[in-house]
């Protein structure tokens, strides 16, 4: 159990030992995961395996990550019973996981805080990074500025166009910024940077993975350091309404804010769990990032999962208005989630996402980001299905300052 | 069709390393890929790689991304990629595609073994592919009568060399340095110890690759290694010259260079 005044136990880090819970040795969940990667890298994948397993079974890690997270991150972050939101959601009760309102304005920073404190254990002095947002880019910047360590981020050059103020907030926090200009010039090639960085570097680097996606044991290691959000929103849901909420809602494009919301709650069985694609400017339209809902079984980016491929496993550039959904790819866990039925995902398309954003923002007086806004438009939709005796959790992953240039453009602002 | 053995055996009869030399399908273009082959086997070289364009390539260095990325703008799909074995494998060279996993998981691998036999290739490289997913290709490539050849780094424990080493046949491929595909100023000092390391696990030829562009390079490579493996410098050349048959000039230039070093042996 946790020290008083902790949040955080060795159970919060490690599962609940129940369906969800860890992958096999070979980072196997179901037939997906594993590890497709150069042999180069595969020692120094077993190294973070190895240093993590000790690290979330170590009384003064998990006392170490805890204190970041209250401290430095402003955990627990609160719920919010949105009332005039709900309104639009079919009278359903629709009740947000505000991690818009931890430090950096998204729930990336839990995932860093952890793996920055992983990169001190493993006696590496610089990490790198992709980004996609610019969300995990910023995220990473701030840690390692915290915590002392030389940082890269990898960055598509057209997200570093869409998303020029985290750019310019990574620069300010001391980070150095890669544009990449191959491929698609977004979220899947800056993982393919930083991937040829560390395999270049491994000696002194650690490759500090943004998404619950990834050769093993990034996608373990990632949703772990999620899985607070579910853990507290969890209790915070017993604690507001006397019971567990009839749906948890959350937006995909990697999967860690979603994988860190429903990890708490895969064990109860009532609880359904949604998650939503971007579905760009509609499936038929062939520009979205609809992985799990029209991608096929593939390899990507290290591991086995559903991948937006054409017959012959190229990779289909995906596309969304939300530059941290904008990925080809998805964490192995949620498409064994998909296909053991205990989740079940859709897509929302840019123009449902913005109406949901402006929505939120007119009726509570709170801008989520876009990303978010995909879990939101869901909800909306899925409270009209449910009717005013459900309550819908939603996880309001991030803030959307960094949208306002998006905004201003859609919106004619 | 000459196999990787044949190949192998010849080289060590000669007292000499074999010269393996990569391309990727469809680059300059199609009809260009065959011909640059048939010049680099023309020049001496033993073994041609094709390489198998894919989206995602995340251990090549600039060069060949750029190659690839060519490659796949040219319309190359994996028809073109098995018609390029059929033509470079007519030219008497071992032929063998090397390529990324993913392309294979989606063809298909019984299929992708079998088409690949019967356009006249003898294996595949897939640097991406570990001991621990490998097992039904290495299947599959059994039945078809294909080796199957993995990598492994100077990182590589004793016990990962032995495991990979197990599931090769050909030969096995040492990257000479932790990185990408890339010409380099010197070949990393770590490739002979990692050579050396690798053989007390295999009676397999053991081929050297990554940032071998140089005659004088391949020969000291050669010293300790049963095949010299070259990409990124001959790409370059294709790269830089001002149209095909300069490029194939160039490059065959260079493979007569390597392949005198093979012979020198440093």
């Amino acid at each position: 159990m946790a020290n008083e005044g902790t949040i955080l136990t060795a159970a919060d880090l490690a599962g609940n030992g129940v369906h969800g819970d860890d992958p096999d040795v070979h980072g196997k969940f179901g037939i997906f995961g594993g590890r497709f990667v150069p042999e180069a890298l595969i020692p120094a994948l077993d190294e973070v395996a190895r240093t993590y397993a000790e690290a979330r079974a170590d009384a003064r890690f998990l006392r170490e990550f805890d204190h970041l997270l209250r401290t430095y991150a402003g955990r627990p972050t609160t719920l919010t019973d949105v009332r005039r939101f709900s309104e639009q959601a079919g009278g359903a009760r629709v009740i947000l996981k505000r991690e818009d309102l931890t430090h950096t304005g998204a729930h990336k920073i839990n995932n860093v805080l952890g793996q920055a404190l992983l990169t001190k254990r493993l006696g590496k002095k610089r990490v790198i990074a992709e980004t996609g947002a610019g969300q995990h880019g910023v995220a990473t910047a701030t840690a390692a500025a915290l915590l002392g360590l030389e940082c890269v981020i990898y960055m598509g050059a057209v997200d570093c166009e869409r998303q020029a103020l985290n750019v310019a907030r990574m620069k300010l926090l001391g980070a150095t910024v890669v544009p990449v200009h191959n491929g698609s010039k977004t979220l899947k090639d800056a993982i393919n940077e930083a991937f040829r960085d560390w395999v270049t570097n491994v000696d002194t680097t650690h490759y500090l993975f943004g998404t619950v996606a990834g050769p093993h044991p990034f996608p373990e290691i990632v949703r772990d350091f999620a899985r607070i959000i579910g853990v507290e929103a969890r209790r915070q849901m017993l604690e507001l309404t006397g019971a567990l909420p009839t749906a948890v809602c959350a937006a995909v494009g990697g999967g860690s804010n979603a994988i860190g919301i429903f990890h708490a709650f895969v064990g109860d069985e009532g609880v359904q769990l949604h998650g939503y694609e971007a579905a760009g400017r509609g499936l038929d339209s062939g520009e979205h990032a609809l992985t799990l809902t029209a991608g096929t079984v593939g390899v990507l980016h290290g591991s086995r999962t559903y991948v937006l491929q054409d017959e012959e496993g190229q990779t289909i550039e995906s596309h969304s208005i939300s530059a941290g959904l904008d990925y080809p790819g998805v964490g192995p866990e949620h498409a064994w989630l998909k296909d053991s039925g205990r989740a079940t995902y859709h897509g929302v398309t840019d123009d449902a996402a913005m109406a949901a954003f402006s929505l939120l923002a007119r009726t509570e007086g709170i801008i989520p980001a876009i990303e978010s806004s995909h879990a939101l438009a869901g909800a909306l939709e899925l409270g009209r299905e449910l009717g005013p005796e459900a309550t819908i959790l939603v996880n309001l992953s991030g803030r959307g300052d960094k949208d306002m240039g998006t905004a201003m453009k859609y919106f004619n602002l | 069709m000459t196999t990787l053995q044949t190949v192998f055996a010849k080289a060590k009869a000669d007292n000499r390393a074999a010269l393996v030399a990569y391309l990727p399908a469809g680059f300059p273009t199609k009809d260009g890929a065959v011909a640059a082959a048939a010049a680099l086997v023309e020049a001496g070289c033993d073994v041609i790689e094709i390489g198998l364009p894919y989206s995602d390539p995340l251990m090549d260095g600039p060069t060949i991304q750029d190659a690839v990325h060519r490659a796949l703008v040219n319309g190359t799909r994996i028809a073109d990629v098995l018609r390029t074995v059929e033509g470079v494998a007519a030219t008497g060279a071992a032929t063998l595609v090397m390529t990324y996993w993913n392309p294979i998981d989606r063809y298909g691998a019984d299929r992708f073994a079998r088409d690949l036999a019967n356009a006249g290739g003898v294996g595949t490289i897939t640097p991406d592919l570990t001991p621990e997913e490998s097992g039904p290709w290495r299947e599959a490539s059994a039945d078809a009568g294909i080796d199957t050849v993995f990598l492994v780094a100077p990182s590589s424990t004793d016990e990962r060399i032995a495991a990979v080493a197990a599931c090769c046949t050909g030969f096995v491929y040492a990257a000479s340095l932790m990185g990408v595909t890339g010409a380099r100023e010197s070949v990393n000092v770590a490739a002979e110890g990692l050579v050396e390391r690798t053989r007390a696990h295999t009676d397999l030829p053991v081929c050297v690759g990554l940032g071998v562009g140089t005659g004088a390079q391949a020969a000291e490579v050669a010293r300790y290694a049963d095949g010299v493996i070259v990409g990124s410098a001959f790409i370059r050349r294709l790269l830089d010259a001002p149209d095909e048959a300069a490029g194939r000039a160039s490059i065959q230039k260079l493979a007569r260079d390597m392949a005198e070093g093979v012979r020198a042996r440093g």
